[in-house]
């Protein structure tokens, strides 16, 4: 994985704009953007302990070539993806979409941190969703609760017992869906078939990118 | 003249004649406005009205009429009799529109307009028909002064317009600060990449015209006379003189690069590798016309990275640089990095800016310099350190917070513009044995001005100076919030970078401005007119020279130097020159200027003809002098929106504050007013007032009435001195009533009933 990471810094030298713009998904635009921060400004993560650097740095990182400060970077990790500033950018730079594809292009050239909750929860709801085409709720947050071991998991699912009863009571919940079973898709296999020919697809796009 | 017959016509329309007792106002015109002939019309304004109104000129030699109705500023065409002197009673806006229709209400509104009519019919007995004036110049040629796209788009636009043009430049060519540009920012569709500087184009149709006459290498040595009547003495090549008799002036003369070597922090002269945006287009140019990509001055080698420096001592809070922008160098930096990239996107281009300005359609120039990979930073700039054939830029990224820097082949400095404004007539008279350096730059309430021309452009040979006033920073006068392009001096306009900041589009489109001005000067002139923004009127000042003790305020005071001093130190009015402002009649201590439809008179006979109920009448009269331009339309406006004020104000709409002679406030008390509240405009750097220093001059008169109400033994604030700005209109009547409360809160003038 990091030999990625070292034969992109190799490829593209001094250039990580270019390296941004070739390879991050929608990173074409971080020069379109004028700097008038008010993405940062409407970012309600911002303040947030782990936001080190809002959408308008993490766009002048790259610009000003901070290949490492902009890799080793928790913004990205942190988006919502609540699409305020991705509406509001007067230069129209989608910039929940640059956000996202700059985190995914550093988690595939493994610069992503371990155990990064975002993407943690990205990769798990994914693998649920697809499974059967939809979320399994009640594995999803299975799987998120033990994410830091059993002990935690344990505590955490105490902490949050009233809530799930609620949440059975009024019909919102099955129990059932932790052995697997509740919701399925009617055609999971047609979703299967779907999800594999788009992974076809970006593969060859990422392909012809490399 | 004829013998003199009034006549009064009180409209019953717009609902004037349910709301007030129009025979009462009848009965009124005719005893005490004593108007020969009185008439009532149920819509004054009808053809059939102003039927009646001529049918009375013609055949019953009417040649005063006061016209009761609506305001002076409404029905301007239908009541168009330009051969009698004409007064209007404001009835609609000025009473029924700003009372309520109440019973209690009826009495006083009825007085008001009562007083309203015995106004009119005052002022227009004091008033002349105006015959305009006769020293008229006819000459209808337009001089231009400055050969750049200012000055060349104005010429052409004159002769378009079929004007003779005299175009003078002193450089031995067109094209000004143009012609220096390898290309210039697009002005068209889809504003993605350099165009065609342009010059060679507006060159050749000026040497193909045959309206327009250049001089080039050539300056004005003497500009003598007044609108339409100017004559000019132009200096040429062969150290000859040429005389060009000329109607009205535009200075175009530009502007020149700050010096770049007034900032040494970025080793300006110190390495040939940073250079100003003029040097940077003589680069592109050389090497556009060898057919090779723009090479570093140290030694030739094709530059691969350039950094411009944006705001480079402009914008300056220091106090030691330029204050303002230039209005176009961010464009043309960005015009500057696409030569590069244009040429080969591999050279690095960064913009290293604290905002980026790009007026105009500059924003999508901006977005394809983007979308070409020029990248923008924003960053302040302190230092350029030359090492070899290389510079490093030493800057602080303000989004990052932190000092940083970036290599660069080649420096570009943004530097900013300074004005060709000639000499500053309004500075203190420098000790004669300074030195050039410092009487080139003069220190101004703590800000450097840098003058660029210390000669003069026109060489006026006005008492106020050779040149035109010089406004903020230097730059040369213009009348900045209502009518760019118009100066201080009647006939000649400004256009272009000299008169503020712009770009080429906005010069162009300036230059057109004062094409159009400059020749409606010259046709009013002609016609013995004024010019703006009393356009069109036939009035003009004249002297009662027997009365003049020679105080020389008029001469001082007139804010466009239209008044001379003769042989004998009487002043000489050169009516061409002047706007019809009054402030002269203001300023006159002995009351000896007057116009024919405007004077002291006019407004004091109004003053005294409203009537003044005794002091227990419990109704107090309160004078408002507005002025004509903003506060007077506020008022209408005001009645339009049916927002009532207080029935017991007078208003007398006057020409500018600075006309405002103190005899009518003294008058207006010692005849029992109340109080007595002046209506002008700001004054000040920031002014509105149409006259630039009316307003100021009228208030430095104003401050002077605290005294004479110490000596009535009055209460100060009875004179009372608003801003109004005619956007007012909402605030206004809260205004009067709060003031009309603070009188009431007096005890009644004890000058009532003398
Ligand atoms: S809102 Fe858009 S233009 Fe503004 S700083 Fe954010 S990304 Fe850049
Ligand atoms: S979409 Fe992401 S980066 Fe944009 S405002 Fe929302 S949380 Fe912040
Ligand atoms: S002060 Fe005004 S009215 Fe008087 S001469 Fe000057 S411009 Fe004319």
């Amino acid at each position: 994985m990091s030999d990625l990471n070292q034969e992109m810094a190799a490829r593209y030298k001094n250039n990580f704009l270019k390296e941004i713009e070739e390879q991050a998904e929608m990173g074409e635009w971080v020069k379109m953007c004028m700097q008038c921060g008010l993405c940062s400004g409407s970012c309600p993560t911002n303040f947030h302990s782990g936001w080190d650097h809002p959408p308008q740095e993490i766009f002048m990182l790259i610009r000003a070539g901070k290949r490492e400060e902009v890799l080793n970077a928790q913004g990205m990790y942190m988006c919502t993806s609540c699409y305020n500033c991705y509406v509001r950018c007067p230069r129209k730079v989608p910039v929940t979409h640059v956000m996202h594809g700059i985190a995914e292009y550093a988690y595939r050239i493994g610069r992503a941190p371990k155990n990064q909750p975002t993407m943690h929860l990205s990769k798990t709801f994914w693998t649920n969703a697809t499974k059967h085409g939809r979320v399994n709720e009640v594995q999803l947050t299975q799987s998120l609760y033990f994410k830091d071991g059993i002990g935690a998991g344990i505590k955490k699912a105490m902490e949050m017992q009233k809530e799930a009863l609620g949440l059975v009571k009024a019909g919102r919940l099955n129990p059932m869906e932790a052995l697997g079973m509740g919701h399925k898709c009617k055609d999971v296999k047609g979703i299967h078939a779907m999800l594999a020919k788009a992974e076809e697809l970006e593969a060859k796009n990422k392909a012809a990118k490399a | 003249m004829a013998e003199t017959k009034t006549a009064a016509y009180i409209c019953k329309g717009c609902e004037i004649g349910t709301r007030l007792d129009t025979a009462a106002l009848v009965k009124t015109a005719t005893k005490s406005g004593k108007m020969n002939i009185v008439r009532e019309h149920d819509f004054l304004c009808s053809a059939e009205g102003v039927a009646m109104i001529q049918n009375d000129i013609d055949n019953e030699g009417v040649t005063h009429a006061a016209l009761c109705a609506c305001s002076r500023r409404a029905k301007t065409e239908a009541f168009n009799f330009p051969t009698i002197a004409m007064s209007r009673g404001n009835l609609r806006e000025g009473v029924i529109w700003i009372r309520p229709d109440t019973d209690a209400a009826r009495e006083t509104t009825q007085e008001m307009a009562e007083d309203y009519v015995r106004m009119a019919c005052a002022e227009v007995k004091a008033m002349t028909v105006p015959p305009g004036n006769q020293k008229t110049g006819t000459v209808k040629t337009l001089l231009v002064v400055g050969g750049g796209m200012s000055g060349m788009t104005s010429a052409l636009e004159a002769s378009k317009a079929g004007y003779k043009v005299v175009l003078v430049e002193k450089s031995a060519a067109l094209g000004g600060w143009a012609a220096k540009l390898h290309k210039r920012v697009p002005t068209r569709e889809p504003f993605k990449s350099p165009e065609d500087n342009g010059v060679a184009d507006m060159v050749a149709r000026i040497e193909a015209d045959s309206n327009i006459k250049a001089y080039l290498n050539a300056t004005i040595a003497k500009t003598d006379g007044a609108p339409g009547r100017f004559k000019v003495d132009i200096a040429i090549e062969s150290g000859a003189i040429a005389q060009e008799d000329v109607g009205a002036i535009i200075q175009a003369t530009g502007f020149t690069l700050y010096d770049a070597n007034k900032l040494p922090e970025f080793a300006y002269g110190k390495t040939p590798n940073v250079v100003d945006q003029a040097g940077l287009e003589a680069l592109a140019k050389a090497a556009a016309a060898e057919g090779k990509p723009i090479r570093r001055p140290s030694d030739g080698q094709p530059v691969k990275s350039v950094v411009f420096v944006q705001c480079a001592g402009q914008r300056d809070a220091t106090g030691k640089h330029l204050q303002y922008c230039s209005g176009f160098c961010c464009n043309t930096s960005i015009k500057q990095a696409m030569y590069f990239k244009d040429s080969n996107p591999d050279i690095d281009t960064v913009v290293l800016f604290t905002d980026l300005r790009t007026p105009g359609n500059g924003e999508d120039f901006y977005r394809a310099a983007q979308n070409k990979g020029v990248i923008f930073s924003k960053g302040v700039v302190s230092q350029v350190v030359p090492s070899g054939n290389a510079c490093t830029v030493k800057f602080k990224d303000l989004i990052l917070n932190e000092d940083t820097e970036a290599q660069a082949d080649l420096v570009v400095l943004a530097t900013g513009v300074v004005p060709n404004s000639g000499v500053n007539i309004d500075a203190p008279v420098a000790a004669p044995a300074a030195a050039p350096a410092e009487a080139a730059e003069g220190e101004v309430a703590g800000e450097v001005i840098a003058t660029i021309a210390p000669e003069s452009i026109l060489n006026l040979t006005y008492r106020q100076g050779p040149d035109m006033p010089q406004f903020k920073h230097g730059f040369t006068d213009s009348h900045f919030i209502c009518f760019p392009y118009e100066t201080r001096r009647t006939g000649i306009y400004t256009a272009g970078p000299v008169r503020r900041p712009m770009d080429i589009l906005q010069a162009q489109e300036d230059a057109t401005g004062a094409a159009m001005k400059a020749i409606q000067a010259m046709e009013n002139a002609g016609l013995g007119k004024a010019a703006h923004p009393r356009a069109g009127d036939l009035s003009f000042p004249t002297v009662r020279l027997e009365g003049c003790t020679q105080c020389k305020r008029c001469t001082v005071e007139c804010p466009f130097g239209a008044i001379d001093e003769d042989e004998k130190r009487f002043p000489l009015f050169n009516e061409s020159r002047c706007r019809r402002c009054g402030t002269c009649m203001g300023a006159c201590p002995v009351r000896v200027i007057s116009f024919e439809n405007y004077s002291v008179n006019t407004v004091g006979s109004q003053i005294k003809s409203v009537e003044v109920p005794d002091e227990f009448s419990e109704k107090p009269r309160i004078l408002i002098l507005a002025c004509e331009n903003d506060a007077y339309p506020a008022l209408d406006m005001a009645g339009m929106n049916r927002n009532e004020y207080d029935p017991f104000v007078r208003v007398i709409p006057i020409r500018c504050l600075g006309s405002v002679n103190t005899i009518w406030i003294t008058d207006a008390l010692n005849g029992g007013y109340d109080g007595v509240m002046l209506m002008g405009c700001k004054h000040g750097e920031e002014y509105q007032c149409h006259f630039v220093k009316g307003s100021e001059l009228g208030r430095y008169r104003l401050s002077k009435v605290g005294d004479t109400l110490k000596g009535m033994n009055l209460e100060t604030e009875r004179v009372h001195d608003l801003e109004v700005a005619i956007t007012d209109i909402a605030t206004l009547p809260q205004k009067i009533n709060d003031y009309a409360a603070l009188i009431k809160s007096f005890p009644p003038s004890p000058f009532k009933g003398f």
